[in-house]
């Protein structure tokens, strides 16, 4: 039986990017489904922006394939490619203001004057910008610039949004708050995004899924969830979050699971993947996992650091070890040289190689 | 506004002494861009000596003698003298035209260099320069022994069999465009090569991602963003163009007489009429005036 499947908004095939003999993207393939707020997270240099320029049309590809709604498009060029950009220093036309900004797509695309004129006035009521429709790029501070370069780039109602660190520029405050506009302009606007960042928090805190990718190679791909909870391998588990990543050797292999020695204890450890006996990887634990409990791992107390609602705990177990221990104040104060238990909660240590 | 700097901006932080830094640009500018044209709006309305030079005796005379013909001695009733007036549209046609030519040529030029490599960018623009380390009366003279009749290009063609008897070139219009545009090329390429090489091509991009073709994204976003380079350019080459006597005189001929050279006459040797010499060039600063005046109109009102 044949079920028409609704094909994927994005679907990269084995794509590669060579920059002479540097090789920027090696082989990446995924797919991003309609309506997915989709991120690309990753260290400085691993290829985000060039994945995504990619998509964009302005760098070609080396190898592979783009697929758009099951249309290929990496022949096209990205005047004809039904995607637009909001670019990481918003490159708003300086010579035009906001509100031409904002229409030069749909007067591109041969809309009416007044069919411009009543979409640009909805997108500039959509980013709240109705007081500066008259303004020039330089009268505009950095959070009112990227609302223009958002609302620019959503006019002609593009099939797929891309993003490059949009919000890099602005300061903490404002960028959190942009942070919820957006994921909110996302879902009313029911547009797929992909978005660039190599802010975790920002991936975290905004996205249907991630790609964390490293030095031109897609690790992961999943929910903020499974790439919190269940990273693959080492490089995930460092990346996203603050985590206790400790050498181990597998002793023994049971279902699922595995028991390493972490200094003088025996810890049942989740592997990621399949393992055997006597093999060396790493044991990662969130700080946040351990507890201080009234029996389990003994440790002594090396330093508390206050972090307002919670304090972290560096403690050094039997052999050697230093364990990073995230706890929420509750008003007992630990002092330097105390001796505790660590209790490490079910499923929280994970067995993962390179 | 500029930066503050505790509670001053930086250009306040300098007040006090800001008097005594700008002295030396005073002086310079008074001394030798005020006064000379002080002196010739004087001279213009002064009576002239017979051996050149003049007579400190106040009359129109010269502003007369420009705008009506009043025949041989002087007294039959004043009709429009239009030998001047022509020889001025004239001027002011052919520096047009060369303006024109200059920015045809000089922004693909400034263009390419402007997209090379960091370090090629610097070979070129050397490259444009070079000639212009040469006296420009030698280049015009080596343009005439270029262009004339039995010279190197005329020589070339008739070779290659592409023509089969001399072209006429020189003591033509045409052999004054070559010459002006030889002359003032530089002048165009350099401003809008420095307005390109400062345009983000990261514009252009977004012009792209906005559905714009690479024609579109020329007309409407890199040539409104570099145009302050262009019109740079084109002043540079018009207003010199306007005054050049060397190219007119060389390459034209008595019949392609420019502005430059009626003044220039003017003030040459002893048949020189000085307090007419003057009014030319009043005449002539009054129309560049008018022009940069409406261009900073123009300026300014975009800039709201
Ligand atoms: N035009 C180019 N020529 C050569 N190498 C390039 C070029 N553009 C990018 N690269 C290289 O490709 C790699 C990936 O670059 P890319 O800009 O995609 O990184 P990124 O993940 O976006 O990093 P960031 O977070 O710093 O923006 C980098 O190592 C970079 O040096
Ligand atoms: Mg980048």
């Amino acid at each position: 039986m044949v079920t028409e499947t609704k094909p994927p908004a994005v679907g990269i095939r084995s794509a590669c990017k060579d920059y002479g003999s540097f090789t920027a993207l090696r082989s990446v393939s995924f797919d991003i489904s309609d309506n997915e707020f989709f991120t690309l997270l990753g260290p400085s240099g691993c290829g985000k922006t060039t994945l995504l320029r990619m998509i964009a049309g302005f760098e070609g590809i080396t190898d592979g394939a783009i697929f758009l709604y099951g249309e290929e498009i990496e022949n096209l060029p990205p005047d004809r490619r039904p995607v637009n950009t909001v670019f990481q220093n918003y490159s708003l036309f300086p010579h035009m203001d906001v509100a031409e900004n904002v229409g030069f797509g749909l007067r591109m695309l041969g809309w009416t004057k007044g069919d411009i004129a009543a979409r640009v006035k909805q997108m500039i009521a959509l980013v709240k910008l109705e007081d500066f429709a008259h303004r020039r790029p330089a009268q505009l501070s950095g959070g009112q610039q990227q609302r223009v370069a958002l609302a620019r780039a959503m006019a002609p109602r593009p099939k797929v949004l891309l993003l490059d660190e949009p919000l890099s520029a602005l300061d903490l405050k404002l960028r959190q708050n942009m942070r919820e506009e957006l994921k909110a302009l996302q879902q009313e606007t029911g547009i797929t995004f992909i978005f660039v960042t190599h802010d975790q928090e920002e991936a975290l805190s905004m996205s249907d899924r991630i790609a964390v990718m490293s030095a031109g190679e897609v690790q992961q791909i999943g929910s903020p969830e499974e790439i919190y909870e269940f990273p693959v391998n080492r490089f995930v588990a460092d990346f996203i979050g603050d985590t206790n990543m400790l050498e181990a050797e597998v002793q023994q292999v049971g279902e699922g699971f595995v028991t390493c020695q972490i200094g003088d204890a025996q810890l049942t450890a989740v592997a990621s993947q399949a393992v055997t006996q006597g093999q060396k990887g790493w044991l990662s634990i969130r700080p946040e996992r351990l507890t201080i409990a009234s029996d389990g791992l003994p440790a002594t107390v090396e330093q508390t650091i206050y972090l307002g609602t919670d304090t972290q705990i560096l403690a050094r177990i039997e052999g050697g070890l230093n364990l990073r221990v995230r706890a929420q104040n509750d008003g007992a104060r630990l002092a330097q040289g105390d001796c505790i238990f660590l209790n490490v909660a079910d499923g929280a240590a994970r067995f993962l190689v390179e | 506004m500029a930066a503050g700097i505790g509670g001053r901006t930086v250009s306040s932080a300098f007040a006090p002494i800001r008097l005594w830094l700008l002295l030396p640009s005073w002086v310079v500018i008074g001394f030798f861009l005020l006064i000379p044209v002080l002196l010739i709006l004087v001279y213009s309305f002064l009576t002239k000596e017979f051996r050149g030079g003049v007579i400190w005796d106040f009359t129109l005379a010269a502003y007369d003698q420009f705008l009506f013909d009043r025949g041989l001695f002087g007294d039959d009733p004043p009709t429009i003298q239009w030998t001047y007036i022509t020889i001025f549209v004239r001027s002011i046609l052919q520096a047009a035209v060369a303006t024109v030519l200059c920015l045809l040529i000089g922004f693909p030029t400034a263009w390419y260099i402007a997209t090379r490599a960091a370090r090629m960018r610097s070979i070129w623009l050397f490259l444009v320069t070079v000639p212009y380390w040469v006296n420009l009366l030698i280049r015009t003279v080596s343009m005439k022994f270029l262009i004339r009749e039995n010279g190197p290009l005329n020589e070339f063609l008739l070779a290659l069999g592409i023509i089969d008897s001399p072209l006429e070139i020189i003591n033509t219009d045409i052999a004054v465009q070559l010459g002006l545009f030889y002359s003032y090329l530089p002048f165009m390429v350099l401003p809008i090569y420095a307005a390109v090489e400062r345009y983000n091509f990261a514009l252009s991009e977004a012009g792209a991602d906005l559905y714009a073709g690479r024609w579109t994204i020329m007309r409407e976003i890199v040539l409104p963003v570099v145009k302050p380079g262009i019109i740079a350019g084109c002043i540079l080459v018009f207003v010199p163009s306007l005054g050049a006597f060397l190219a007119p005189d060389l390459l034209g001929g008595a019949k392609n007489f420019m502005i430059g050279s009626l003044i220039e006459e003017q003030f040459k040797g002893q048949a020189g009429n000085w307090p007419f010499g003057a009014a030319s060039s009043m005449i002539l600063l009054s129309m560049v005036l008018v022009v940069l005046f409406f261009y900073a109109r123009g300026q300014a009102r975009e800039q709201v």
